[in-house]
């Protein structure tokens, strides 16, 4: 068995982040697991730009992004173990990997980052009817059949869902020379970046379909076309709206599952609305010692927003290796109004730091103000210009705020018209 | 290419007809139109190993049933695939249905079916407490069990071919001329001649048949959809739940699989297609507010893929099994529905009898090795017995498919086992790579890359299930 400080489950930017922090604080024996041959996680076929405005104040790619993250986690005595599997973590933060070079794995942490980031949604979860033709596929597939592999999964292509992926895969798919024919998206809104609407779609003459979806799939060995429908509130087809539309691809943006098997394994309490651990502001899961940071914790927009969190995580990884800022009274965090989720769901009053909450809204809002209230008083009022599902917002809770709040205080964040 | 013996059809029922023939010194061929064998109804149906108590007594499809429930035991340990005796109960949801228990019952004792009994809902609940509010008493047959039907066909044709027989794969049959003693097949991989032609072509059985003038065949195929939920599901229910049959078939049923997934269906639809497998919303409507009367808690929030299958029911109401009137040495085994999987090593047994009967003065083979050596299974494995595999083989530390914890090493088995995986699909049915929750989101293009290094072709000429199922083109730009 081998003994680590800190092991980090994951290599993508979430876990180099944390485990770069932890690295900082002065935290000694480090060890990052990463299932890929190579570090950077998902990043590495996101090959547009986009990534980086916020940390790095400039416009890079994802490998590029990935690049800076893995130069620096070479410059340390960090360990790490590439196309290496964990296979469990125990209720005692004994985790245990696999790989072909140095076979069965057994490292005893103090503490663990879990950093496994998520996966799309399948077909199978959206029940269409029709046959199972190859060409449907999640629009990740495509785009590690394009950006890694150098092939083209297919030439006319129908896009279900406005996902980010879906719409960056819109655009590349065009650019490799495929039709893509529409975007379908079952929701009155599109579940992605504005800007990725306008630079993926509006920029190649794409069109995007709101509330309509493919309720089948046709053709026996390769697809052959779909039929998409319009939906009405409820949404169910509508009876008469049917359009039967040629296509050899259907690539799914509909969503993403943060994965949280390992998590379930050590019975760690996730949310139901972020499908992630329930956390504090230092994301600690409930059970001691374990973290969670990144898209395995809450499916983020922005890259951006995931190497801010883990950084956090990784500071309180190393708090928690050195014995520091243990205990405390935790309250909850709660989305009322609109707030579907809030992330951390519980802080500690005694903290000194201010806290970000993060959040995401159930619909889209124009001109509304974001509500943040304790034990009746609205501790702050923000008019925003435009809120909507797609993009994560945060609002910041200071020290002086928490001082004022007792063990049965709760924080609630809501959305005012 | 000559053989005493062509099968057309690698189904569950081919597949084994073929393993029991090649207990003999015959020269066997298995002929499948498909890239694999398990590509037809075998590999989209309940995965039931029936009691036997449904059907009519006296009829092939009792008498078949009740001896293939003994034999499947024999076969699954020699194959080394799991079979699972968990028990069913047919749920009455009303009192008026509870004589339509007794006359299962009755029907059972008939066939010869041990150990039915009616239990009312006190006892019911108990053993099967997620059962829904309306169940009065149900019928508990502890003689049924779960098998995985690809699985099963899988194996057996391994153990055939182990044993000498050839599996000739995307071999369709276009046309058969008949010879003074034998017969000419017209395929797709060219002229195959047969001394005795054996005929287990599923919903195509009774075209296969009228290609030597015998058209005593009606197949008419019923469409079936199902749900596969995820193995969080997978207790839903302890033993599989039926509900009282209709004409139209056993009804929609609730069962866990061996591999602790929980399947719901199917629905009922006849249709003219055979190879139509698309599901309708019509008929996954019907399959989900059906199981929701045996299972209130079954939740599609938890589907992991829908998919459907044909049964080949035929007119006639019961298995057709024997010589053609047209000619003797032409072996119809047709109408194979339902109890078709239950009676598959019984019908196996049944044919292979009227083959050596044909053939009068034959062999038995003394090196025939009945056993198939189990696959090896890392998930099911202890940490121990992990840790000595990966050393003295590399590639079973590498996990290709995460949901299913399926390494690279389970993966290059099964494309060099015998009529080993030559498709995405193969390795799935195999190994069940890809068959998790992500439904091969993350392996799928793992499982093209390692095929492809395998069978030492190009990337892109490796398909799903064989045919035009190309998954990538072109090189990109």
């Amino acid at each position: 068995m081998l003994n680590y400080d800190l092991v980090v489950v994951g290599g993508g930017p979430a876990g180099m982040a944390a485990a770069l922090q932890a690295k900082e604080e002065g935290v000694e024996k480090i060890v990052i697991l990463e299932r890929a041959e190579t570090l950077g996680g998902i990043l590495e076929q996101c090959i547009h730009t986009g990534f980086g405005l916020h940390y790095f104040g400039e416009e890079l790619s994802g490998p590029e992004y990935a690049g800076r993250f893995i130069a620096e986690v070479e410059k340390t005595d960090i360990d790490v173990y590439t196309d290496t599997m964990v296979l469990d973590v125990s209720k005692e933060n004994v985790v245990t990997a696999v790989n072909n070079k140095d076979g069965l794995i057994q490292i005893k942490a103090i503490a663990v980052v879990l950093a496994m980031g998520c996966r799309e949604r399948p077909r199978g979860a959206l029940s269409i009817a029709g046959s199972r033709p190859a060409g449907v596929m999640t629009a990740g597939t495509a785009q590690k059949y394009v950006n890694i592999d150098g092939y083209m999964p297919g030439k006319k292509v129908v896009i279900l869902g406005s996902g980010d992926i879906g719409l960056i895969m819109a655009r590349r798919m065009t650019l490799e020379g495929a039709e893509v024919k529409v975007v379908c998206e079952l929701m009155p809104y599109s579940g992605g970046l504005k800007r990725n609407i306008v630079q993926c779609l509006d920029d190649f003459g794409i069109p995007l379909r709101l509330s309509c979806t493919v309720i089948a799939t046709h053709g026996k060995e390769r697809l052959e076309g779909v039929t998409i429908a319009n939906v009405d509130e409820k949404l169910k087809p509508i009876p008469g709206t049917e359009q039967y539309i040629e296509c050899d691809t259907l690539l799914l943006s509909v969503g993403l599952i943060p994965e949280n098997e390992l998590s379930n394994g050590v019975g760690i309490e996730l949310d139901r609305v972020t499908g992630g651990p329930v956390v504090d502001e230092y994301r600690e899961t409930l059970h001691k010692g374990i973290f969670a940071c990144g898209n395995v914790l809450q499916v983020h927009d922005l890259v951006d927003y995931v190497t801010e969190e883990s950084k956090i995580a990784g500071k309180g990884a190393a708090n928690y290796i050195f014995g520091k800022k243990q205990g405390g009274t935790f309250i909850n965090t709660k989305g009322i109004n609109g707030v579907r989720y809030i992330v951390p769901q519980r802080v500690n009053i005694e903290n000194e730091e201010d806290v970000k909450l993060y959040f995401r809204v159930g619909q889209v809002y124009k001109g509304a103000k974001v509500v943040v209230e304790c034990d009746g008083n609205i501790l702050s009022s923000k008019k925003k210009v435009m809120l909507a599902p797609g993009e994560m917002e945060n609002v910041k809770i200071t020290p002086e705020m928490l001082k004022n709040m007792n063990e049965n205080s709760e924080i609630t964040v809501r959305i005012e018209e | 290419m000559k053989y005493d013996v062509a099968v057309i059809g690698a189904g569950v029922v081919g597949s084994l007809i073929t393993r029991e023939l090649s207990k003999y010194n015959i020269k066997v061929a298995l002929l499948e139109r498909a890239n694999d064998c398990a590509m037809g109804a075998t590999k989209a149906n309940s995965a039931i190993v029936h009691a036997g108590f449904d059907a009519k007594p006296g009829s092939l499809k009792a008498k078949l049933n009740v001896r293939g429930v003994e034999l499947m035991k024999v076969a699954c340990e020699e194959l080394n695939v799991p079979l699972k005796n968990i028990g069913a109960f047919v749920v009455a949801f009303s009192e008026e249905e509870i004589p339509h228990l007794q006359e299962l019952l009755e029907r059972g004792k008939e066939n010869g079916v041990p150990g039915l009994e009616i239990v009312y809902r006190d006892e019911l609940v108990k053993r099967e407490p997620n059962i829904g509010d309306t169940a009065v008493a149900a019928l508990w047959a502890p003689t049924s069990s779960i098998v995985c039907p690809y699985e099963l066909t899988i194996a057996g044709l391994e153990n055939a071919v182990t044993n000498g027989a050839e599996f000739l794969r995307n071999c369709e049959v276009k046309a058969i001329k008949q010879n003074n003693d034998s017969f000419t097949l017209e395929t797709t991989l060219g002229e195959i001649e047969a001394g005795i032609v054996i005929n287990a072509a599923g919903v195509h059985s009774g075209k296969v048949a009228e290609m030597i003038g015998d058209t005593s065949i009606e197949i008419k195929p019923r469409r079936g959809d199902y749900y596969l939920l995820d193995k969080s599901q997978g207790a839903l229910a302890f033993s599989t739940i039926f509900q009282c049959p209709t004409k139209m078939g056993k009804g929609v049923l609730v069962s866990p699989t061996v591999d602790g997934n929980l399947i719901v269906g199917p629905s009922a639809i006849e249709h003219d297609d055979g190879d139509n497998v698309e599901t309708t919303a019509e008929g996954l409507e019907t399959v989900y507010t059906s199981a929701i009367k045996s299972i209130p808690a079954v939740s599609l929030r938890n589907a992991i893929t829908s998919f459907s299958g044909n049964r080949a029911h035929c007119t006639a109401d019961d298995f057709i099994i024997g010589s053609s009137e047209k000619n003797k040495n032409f072996i119809n085994v047709a109408g194979i529905e339902s109890p078709g999987l239950s009676s598959a090593p019984a019908i196996a047994e049944m044919v292979t009898g009227i083959v050596t009967e044909l053939l009068g003065d034959v062999e038995k083979k003394s090196a025939f090795n009945p056993l198939r050596p189990a696959p090896v299974r890392f998930r099911e494995m202890t940490s121990t017995q992990r840790a000595k595999l990966v050393e003295k083989n590399k590639a079973y530390g590498r996990i290709i498919c995460r949901c299913e914890t399926i390494t690279e090493g389970e993966i290059i088995d099964a494309i060099h086992a015998p009529a080993g995986a030559r498709d995405v699909d193969g390795v799935k049915r195999r190994t069940r790579a890809g068959m998790g929750r992500c439904q091969g989101g993350f392996c799928g293009s793992k499982v093209v890359e390692i095929l492809a290094r395998e069978l030492n072709v190009p990337v892109n000429t490796i398909t799903k299930f064989g045919g035009k199922s190309d998954i990538m083109y072109d090189k990109t730009k």
